[in-house]
């Protein structure tokens, strides 16, 4: 089946199997293997990507159903070489380790600094809690979350 | 794991959805949001034969005034639910519905047709006695939510129909109450009681097969009516003891002393 959609500013007009998820498609046909894909089933958050500007389990949407979408994942925030402020932040305040939930948990935050500017800490740990780390104990995360909130 | 495969279609009005589930024969399942049915499809406990994706559907994302009610349509999602302000009791829950990335795609319909008994919306249409529009091939039918939850993960609805919104009464106080070990998580134990047309009405999600309506008035006498079965999240003692504390917190905050 044929899916027209914009991965992180590219077109990609492709045809998929229909149960591929978004997730699949991302990471075999766009090249996005910075989207990490870990329970499959929606519970760890890694997958998290960017649709039309909300934040999405791409691997509980299927790739059909991004028919027309804009998408944006952890690799499409970079520019030019200089990292996102978030990314330089998690970088500096220790946010990752392995580095498996990081894709999940900076597209998650994107969405979060969009639209609560300015947020303490308490909304930064209920907006984050659909994305789970096994490294870092999360202080690192909100720590980083809040210096890229602060410096905007 | 990767889901079985799947016929997928893409209909764009209710008439076309209910042809493609006629045409699956009671193999064709609808996806909405797909925050219950890919994860159950995913570990393979599901596999339908055809999806029909409702997601493009003209006419199912309304959510306003009613009458007494607020209408909202089978596709207004979580988070359209938590922002809005027509309905206090329904932004209150849907803002304990899984994480934010979870309210941007599940929807009313998904959640109230999917039947979870320890799901939020569910408790709340029984709460407050809301009405579900169903849409079949003899036309629309009216389900009082209390007759459509037949058991766990089922309804009274027909393979061939589908449910196209949801009528909820306006309640003048309320109050909402859950557990969860987790934040997001689904709930051990919820509460919703609604005073609707003068009526208090209780009912309580994660005690049975089905969103329980209580009859107790005042939260002490909750335990008596309630049979929960224990599983590895809680004892059935345990969970009548929340249901209770639950209850006393959803009256205490709809300032209800008691339902007479």
């Amino acid at each position: 089946m044929n899916v027209d959609m914009i991965v992180d500013g590219e077109r990609f007009e492709l045809d998929v199997e229909p149960r591929h998820t978004l997730a699949d498609v991302l990471r075999e046909q766009c090249g996005r293997t910075g989207t990490h894909v870990g329970c499959e089933h929606g519970v760890c958050g890694a997958c998290t990507v960017l649709v039309d500007d909300e934040p999405v389990r791409s691997c509980l949407m299927f790739a059909v159903q991004a028919e027309g979408a804009v998408v944006r994942t952890v690799e499409g925030l970079e520019q030019d070489g200089t990292l996102h402020p978030l990314q330089q932040a998690f970088v500096d305040r220790h946010g990752l380790q392995c580095g498996f939930c990081t894709p999940g948990m900076l597209m998650t935050a994107v969405h979060l600094l969009d639209t609560h500017p300015g947020a303490d800490r308490e909304t930064i740990r209920e907006e984050m809690s659909g994305n789970i780390c096994r490294c870092t104990g999360y202080a690192g995360i909100v720590d980083a979350i809040e210096e890229a909130a602060r410096s905007r | 794991m990767k889901c079985a495969p799947f016929e997928y279609v893409r209909p764009t009005s209710v008439d076309d959805v209910l042809a493609a589930l006629a045409e699956a024969d009671g193999e064709g399942k609808i996806l909405a949001g797909g925050q219950s049915l890919v994860p159950v499809m995913a570990l393979r406990m599901a596999r339908p034969a055809v999806l029909v994706d409702v997601n493009r559907v003209d006419g199912l994302s309304a959510l306003d005034h009613a009458g007494g009610n607020v209408h909202v349509g089978a596709l207004v999602r979580h988070q359209a639910l938590a922002a809005q302000t027509l309905h206090p009791l329904l932004a209150e829950a849907a803002r304990h519905i899984g994480h934010t990335a979870v309210r941007t795609r599940g929807t009313a319909g998904g959640s109230i047709a999917h039947a979870d008994p320890a799901a939020e919306l569910p408790v709340v249409a029984v709460a407050t006695g809301a009405t579900v529009t169903v849409a079949g091939p003899q036309g629309d039918r009216w389900v009082a939510a209390e007759d459509l939850f037949a058991g766990p993960l089922m309804t009274t609805l027909d393979p061939g129909e589908m449910v196209t919104g949801v009528d909820f009464p306006v309640p003048t106080r309320w109050g909402f109450a859950e557990f969860a070990r987790r934040h997001g998580d689904f709930a051990l134990v919820t509460v919703v009681v609604a005073e609707v047309g003068g009526e208090v009405r209780t009912a309580v999600g994660g005690v049975g097969p089905v969103p329980v309506r209580a009859r107790a008035t005042r939260p002490e006498e909750l335990a008596d009516e309630l049979s929960p079965t224990g599983d590895l999240h809680g004892t059935a003692d345990f969970r009548r003891g929340v249901a209770v504390e639950m209850a006393r917190r959803a009256f205490a905050s709809a300032g209800i002393r008691e339902a007479a």
